[in-house]
């Protein structure tokens, strides 16, 4: 079943058009990565699909963009509700100045989720779903910036998980850690899947194949190609693809 | 290889000239600032005593205490805070949260800045006019506090304004990213982390206020009055006034003189310990944003 369909996207940044034209559907329970060089709108896109670009004055996007068949930039559309649908976790570790559980539960209490047991029972149980709970479970009221730069990461996917999103975008979430934690993310990628649709926006082509089903290449704002993730790196039919992934440019 | 020296020698000389020259100016303005205070305490610890702070001036102000100008110091800064700091911090955060970058935001911005600039004998007058006269609150602690308030607005809104820009916009974009509105996002985030600097703001202000002369001038301060104010609405006495009054036009000014240097050094130090508490309170909330 699609999950997330893009049909003839544009975006400017006032004069500087980021995004031609691009269209791009997604099904569910997979996972898509984005790669293409610095600059080339990755990151962009990603932005569009939970609207966080919405927050950048002087902008303009023009096209559709459907999640589970409907126009989330239709002016009925309750961009708090598709946010709480669509999760995100970004580049640089970034938990709240609070305590372990604080973290993970902001999200529920924002959503209106008052009752302490059931908020109790959906922290533990995303901090289990990230594989981080061995880890925490005698430190939930500690401050999380105690916790390494990988479990920082965790946490912040837990986060986003504890509103039980259906789509998660990921904008390079391992570019700041080191390998072994950028090898947990990737199982946790890999797991994760089964019950949710990622997007993960990389400049690492092996996590690009290790990670993804289909892998989507940007260059300058626009869609090279996308395909599976296989036939990509391994019979790309296009140049420019096939000069990137082998490293002869970006 | 001798040029190579004669570089690494002129390199290292430039160094030790500019090293020297950054040092010499930090301790001249650390030393100008031991003269200053050395030069109040020296005069002026004479009179200090229990005395002279707990009780009401006598013999035109020649004898006696201050206690009725520390207390109308203290409320002023009372009322100018409880006024400027809720409305500065709230156009501060509609400033920076809010308003789209754009013409709107420029006009704003400089009107602060603009308002930052305006004497404060004029910040006098105007008090004078609004709030004394054409509000009726007569010579009160409520006009002085209101037009010490206006004259510190640009301060609050300025610190505040920098302590927001200063929280790393992926924290909003997080919050956001939660399904949480802006307000929440703002409230609950964003300035939770900004508030230690934002009481910098405070602290900047609360020194301001106790020692601006031109605001009071017309708008609350009395020259002799030796009892307690018992409302907002009552005249009082301030040290800044106080101490302008006996070194200028007391009736015995060189009676006076010593009382002038206590007057001062007191003031100095309501400013000196507002700021040590309010370092306290920035530590302390500091702690607390990254436990909670």
């Amino acid at each position: 079943m699609l999950k997330i369909e893009s049909k003839n996207v544009n975006f400017n940044y006032g004069d500087f058009q980021a995004l031609h034209d691009i269209s791009i559907s997604m099904k569910e329970n997979t996972v898509t990565a984005l790669i293409g060089p610095s600059g080339c709108g990755k990151s962009t896109y990603l932005r569009l699909l939970n609207r966080m670009n919405d927050l950048i004055d002087n902008t303009h996007m023009n096209g559709t963009i459907l999640i589970d068949g409907q126009d989330i930039y239709d002016k009925n559309t309750n961009v708090d509700s598709l946010r709480k649908n669509v999760g995100m976790v970004f580049q640089k570790p970034n938990p709240f100045p609070k305590t372990i559980f604080e973290n993970v539960a902001y999200g529920l209490r924002v959503n209106g989720v008052t009752d302490k047991k059931e908020i109790e029972e959906r922290v533990i149980t995303s901090i289990e779903q990230v594989a981080l709970w061995d880890e925490v479970k005698d430190k939930l009221k500690k401050s999380a910036f105690e916790l390494s730069g990988g479990q920082q990461q965790r946490l912040c996917i837990a986060r986003a998980l504890a509103i039980q999103p259906s789509i998660l975008l990921m904008d390079e979430p391992t570019s700041a850690l080191d390998p072994i934690s950028t090898s947990k993310v990737e199982e946790l990628i890999y797991e994760l899947k089964n019950k949710y649709t990622i997007v993960i926006v990389t400049h690492n082509m092996q996590q690009a194949g290790r990670v993804s089903d289909n892998t989507a290449f940007f260059y300058m704002g626009k869609l090279i190609e996308y395909d599976k993730t296989k036939t990509i790196f391994t019979k790309p039919t296009i140049k420019q693809t096939e000069d990137y992934i082998t490293g002869r440019f970006g | 290889m001798s040029a190579e020296i004669k570089l690494a020698k002129k390199k290292k000389r430039s160094q030790n000239i500019a090293f020297g020259l950054f040092t010499l100016t930090s301790y001249a303005i650390v030393a100008l600032l031991f003269v200053i205070l050395a030069f109040i305490v020296i005069k002026g610890i004479g009179v200090i005593s229990w005395e002279f702070i707990s009780e009401m001036p006598k013999n035109g102000m020649t004898e006696g205490g201050i206690f009725p100008a520390i207390v109308g110091t203290l409320c002023l800064v009372l009322v100018s805070m409880v006024f400027a700091f809720p409305v500065g911090v709230l156009a501060a955060i509609y400033m920076n949260e809010y308003v789209k970058d754009g013409i709107l935001k420029k006009i704003i911005k400089q009107m602060t800045n603009n308002l930052a600039g305006v004497p404060s004998i004029v910040f006098g007058l105007f008090g004078m006019s609004l709030f004394v006269n054409k509000m009726g609150f007569g010579d009160s602690i409520l006009a002085g506090g209101l037009t010490l308030g206006l004259l510190v607005l640009p301060i609050v809104i300025r610190t505040t304004e920098e302590s927001l820009k200063a929280v790393d916009d992926t924290f909003r974009q997080a919050s956001l990213g939660l399904g949480a509105s802006k307000w929440e996002t703002t409230s609950k985030v964003v300035f939770p982390i900004a508030f230690p600097n934002v009481i910098t703001g405070l602290i900047l202000s609360i020194g301001r206020v106790s020692g601006e002369t031109a605001p009071i001038l017309f708008t609350v301060a009395a020259y002799f009055l030796p009892k307690l104010p018992t409302s907002i609405f009552d005249q009082a006495m301030a040290l800044p006034y106080h101490l302008y009054v006996i070194s200028t036009s007391g009736t015995n000014i060189e009676a006076s003189r010593a009382m002038a240097y206590g007057t001062a050094l007191v003031l100095i130090i309501i400013v000196l310990i507002s700021n040590l508490l309010a370092n306290a309170l920035r530590k302390y909330y500091g702690k607390k944003v990254k436990m909670n």
